[in-house]
Parts: C-alpha cells; sequence; structure tokens
C-alpha cells in the first residue's frame, strides 16, 4: 500500500520541480497537471475517491486547460532567464529553508506520530462530503460562490467595456 | 486439486477481466471504422468497402496493416517530445475510461464472484467525466506542437469546444444522478430495474430514465457528439477548413492512435447514455442460466450498437455546424436548457418525497 504513496510522492515532487526549473511554459504548465494529478493518486490512497476525482475534473480538467490554451494563444517561447538582485540571490535560498522548516514543525505537531495510515473515521464518500458542504460550512461555501459570480461579473464588465 | 489464495484469484480475474474487454473493445473499433464506412456508403447510393473479404470484412485488418507500414513523418520544427506524447495520451484516456463501465449483473464461478465490469468504482461517472476532461489535452496538445497553422487552429478550436460542452455534459446528467441517488454506473443501472407504476398501477414501460429524463437524454447526446468531435460538431477536423484538423501533421501509426481514440470515445459515450437513460443491461431475459448470465450483455451490447448505427447514421445525414452556431448552441441553448431540467427535476423530486 504505502509503495503507491512513495511512488506518487516522488513523481509529484519531480514534477514540481521540474515545473519551476522548466524554461518553456507548456512544460511548465503540463508538469503542474502531472502535479495535480499524482496528487489525486495521493488522495486515492486516503480513500478519498471523490476529492481525487474531483481534483482531476476541476483543476487538471478545467483549470489547467485554460492555462494551456492560453499558452498556446500567446505561443509563449522560452523563458529568457533575467538577472536576479542581489538580494534574491543571498537570502532566496534561507528563506526556503526556513519556510520548509516551519512547515515541517506545524506538521508534526498537528499529527504527532501517526502511521501513515488513512483515519478510519473520515468517509470520503459524495454524501459524506455533501453533507459537511451544506451543512457545517455552508457559510463559507455560499460566500465562495458569492465571490466566483463577482469575478464572472467583473470579466463581464471589463470585456464589454468597448461596446 | 490446486489451491490459490484470494489474492492470487482476485488478480487472475481481474487481469483476465481487462484481456477480454481490452480485445473486444479493439475489435469493436476496428469493426466501427467498417460499419461506418458500409453505412454512409449505403446512405449515400455506393457499396463501401467490398475487396477485401466478403463484404470487406477483412477490411479494419487491412487498414491496421497499412498504417504500420507507413512512413511515420514528424514536421522538422515540431515540439518532438509533445508531439509523441499526445496521441499516447489520447488513446491510453480513451481506454481508461472503459474500465469502470459495468455490460452485466455478472455469475460466481467456484464461489468467487464476477462482475461484468473491470472494477466498480463508488464515483465511477465522475471517473469517466475525469478521463475525458483530461482528453482534450491531447487534441490541444497534437495541435500546437505541430507547429503549423491548421493543426494549431484544429487544437484552439476543439479545446474551446470540448471545455463548451463538458459543461452541459455534466449537467445533463445531474437529474438521472438525484433519482438514482448514486454515483456508481453498476448503481444507477440497478436503480433502473423493474417497471414503471403509476399509482399502484404496472405500465408496463421499463423502468428506465429515459421516460422522466427526455430532455436530460437529449442535452446529454447532443453535447456528447460534440464532446468526440463527430459530425455535426467535427469542426475541429472540419476538412474543407482546416485540412484535416489537430492531426494534419500525423502519418502512419500515430494518425491511427488519434482515429481509435475517437471511436474508443464513441463507444464510451454510447455506453454512458444506455447505463444512464436506457437502462443498462436490464431487458428480457429467460431460459436456462447460461443464457440468463449473458443475455444481459447482448442488450447492453445492443443498446450500445443502437447509439453507434445513429452516431452514423447522423454523420450520413447531418451538414457541419458553423463555429459560431456551435458555441451559441452550447452556451445559449444547451446549458440553460440542461438547468432547467435539473431545477425541474429537483422540485419534482421534493413534490413527491
Amino acid at each position: 500500500m504505502s509503495i503507491f504513496f512513495y511512488i506518487f510522492a516522488a513523481i509529484t515532487v519531480l514534477a514540481a520541480l521540474n515545473m519551476v526549473l522548466q524554461r518553456t511554459p507548456v512544460y511548465s504548465a503540463l508538469s503542474l497537471i502531472v502535479v495535480l494529478c499524482s496528487l489525486a493518486g495521493v488522495y486515492l490512497q486516503l480513500g478519498a475517491e471523490f476529492m481525487a476525482v474531483i481534483q482531476v475534473i476541476v483543476y487538471a480538467g478545467a483549470i489547467m486547460v485554460l492555462f494551456v490554451f492560453v499558452i498556446m494563444l500567446l505561443n509563449a517561447g522560452h523563458e529568457t532567464p533575467s538577472h536576479r538582485s542581489h538580494i534574491a540571490k543571498w537570502l532566496g535560498a534561507p528563506l526556503i529553508g526556513a519556510f520548509l522548516a516551519m512547515m515541517l514543525m506545524v506538521i508534526r505537531d498537528q499529527f504527532p506520530a501517526t502511521t501513515g495510515a488513512a483515519p478510519a473515521h473520515l468517509d470520503g464518500s459524495p454524501l459524506a462530503i455533501g453533507h459537511l458542504l451544506f451543512g457545517n460550512y455552508v457559510l463559507p461555501f455560499e460566500v465562495t460562490s458569492v465571490l466566483i459570480l463577482v469575478a464572472v461579473l467583473g470579466a463581464v464588465v471589463l470585456a464589454k467595456k468597448e461596446f | 486439486m490446486v489451491t490459490f489464495s484470494d489474492m492470487t484469484v482476485l488478480v487472475i480475474i481481474a487481469g483476465v477481466k481487462v484481456a477480454l474487454v481490452l480485445l473486444v473493445l479493439l475489435t469493436g473499433v476496428a469493426y466501427t471504422t467498417w460499419l461506418e464506412r458500409k453505412v454512409v456508403a449505403h446512405i449515400q447510393s455506393r457499396w463501401g468497402p467490398y475487396l477485401v473479404g466478403p463484404h470487406g470484412l477483412l477490411q479494419p485488418l487491412a487498414d491496421g496493416i497499412k498504417f504500420i507500414l507507413k512512413e511515420d513523418i514528424m514536421p522538422l520544427e515540431a515540439d518532438k517530445i509533445i508531439y509523441w506524447l499526445a496521441p499516447f495520451l489520447g488513446f491510453v484516456l480513451a481506454f481508461l475510461s472503459i474500465a469502470v463501465i459495468p455490460f452485466g449483473e455478472g455469475f460466481t464461478l467456484y464461489g468467487h464472484p464476477i462482475l461484468f465490469q473491470i472494477t466498480d468504482l463508488n464515483v465511477g461517472l465522475l471517473f469517466i467525466f475525469a478521463v475525458t476532461s483530461l482528453g482534450v489535452y491531447s487534441i490541444a496538445l497534437a495541435g500546437w506542437s505541430s507547429n503549423s497553422k491548421y493543426p494549431l487552429f484544429g487544437g484552439l478550436r476543439s479545446s474551446a469546444q470540448m471545455i463548451s460542452y463538458e459543461l452541459s455534459l455534466g449537467l445533463a446528467v445531474i437529474g438521472t444522478l438525484m433519482m438514482s441517488g448514486t454515483l456508481s454506473l453498476r448503481g444507477i443501472v440497478n436503480a433502473q430495474a423493474g417497471f414503471w407504476h403509476i399509482a399502484g398501477f404496472n405500465t408496463w414501460m421499463p423502468h428506465w430514465y429515459i421516460f422522466v429524463q427526455p430532455i436530460g437524454f437529449f442535452v446529454y447526446f447532443t453535447a456528447a457528439i460534440a464532446e468526440t468531435n463527430r459530425v455535426p460538431f467535427d469542426l475541429p477536423e472540419g476538412e474543407t477548413e482546416l485540412v484535416g484538423g489537430f492531426h494534419t501533421e500525423y502519418s502512419s501509426m500515430k494518425f491511427a492512435m488519434f482515429f481509435m481514440s475517437e471511436y474508443t470515445n464513441m463507444i464510451t459515450v454510447s455506453c454512458l447514455a444506455t447505463i444512464l437513460f436506457f437502462g443498462g443491461w436490464h431487458g428480457p431475459v429467460f431460459g436456462p442460466t447460461i443464457v440468463r448470465i449473458f443475455l444481459p450483455v447482448f442488450w447492453f451490447c445492443l443498446k450500445v450498437f443502437c447509439f453507434m448505427f445513429f452516431y452514423i447514421w447522423m454523420r450520413g445525414t447531418l451538414p457541419r455546424f458553423r463555429y459560431d452556431q456551435l458555441m451559441s448552441l452550447g452556451w445559449k441553448f444547451l446549458l440553460p436548457v440542461a438547468l432547467a431540467n435539473i431545477l425541474v427535476t429537483s422540485f419534482l423530486i421534493a413534490w413527491h418525497g
């Protein structure tokens, strides 16, 4: 069971690295798609089939299509390396290290010495998620939907300005 | 007497099932091309393929050999990795979605239950939608990586088309899902067993969702045709405008892979239409046990075949849409109709309890 976790985790990390280090925008976008799909694989092992499938549909299947679409339309070529500022050069690595250390500490405090097995009391079925979403978390859910509506209206207003 | 552990038995059953489904599917895809050429030919008062084998029945085999032997040409300026990746991606994704399709009820062999389905995922329907939504990349990337004008246009067109129609496709089936109360395809089929009863009176009409969700079915199938890039929505490969669309620069086996994934997607979409609206494998079952086991599979295949025939019939009959007509049909007609269908269905379900 855990061998699959290590495979998916390795793919996720490698693809994420490739996304950042890649100079061609299309390759970066594709690496991000691989990251999202292999994360869905990790969700599957936690028994969260619904989350995994939704992750693929929403992020890899819808949002990333738009990314790739824009990159294709702009026909963006190779990225030209810019001369980074001295501050970024000297502070970048230590800051990343500090951030990682903080994250690790928080995770260690949150989940002390777990065995790596999926928590048995969590139900990842659509029914359970639906009850949570429209029961306990109905306010955040509705606020998010209003936020998205506002963004859509804003986009329409901006696009319609010329007419 | 050889005894196997449960795990070995599971692996063997799964392996046999995967091999069998792949074999049937590949044969089905091959003979769909034959059927398409034959039916379209007869619609146009021609004979169609007639030379290779009786009634041209060996034509798919000849086509396959031809594809393998053709020279594989790659454009000089193409993005090599993505150019290679695109057809394989489309092929794999097209075949992946068949894994959750239930073909029949199943039976018990020496105490091991064997389902006519590779795996029964409890979010089977969403799995298929996820896989199809990834299928866009195959076409978009093929168009982009060829580094040529017409494929790029074809790729852009098809990604815009597939994103637009995915919405209607997803919304059209929600009525069915609300009535069956499950996302498992097996569960949806099981919910359609028996007959419709109106106020305790048996109407002898099969309990299929097409009778209560005709609008949902109409929206689903229209969107599905657009999603599989078929006539009358085959703008991504409109020959008169785009040469061959996204696969213009592809030749040999890589072209054949696009071809095969398109036909596999047609089969998947037809299977889904059968499962969601036409009662899956349900039909009159009679006779001895062995017939009782395999008759449902026959009904399922017959229903899928009817849809495939309908696809081909439409190709022989309808002209191609214009691009703006396609977009306004998707966004201004199908989407509102699908939403209204959800609204009405949920009201009726709430009314009847």
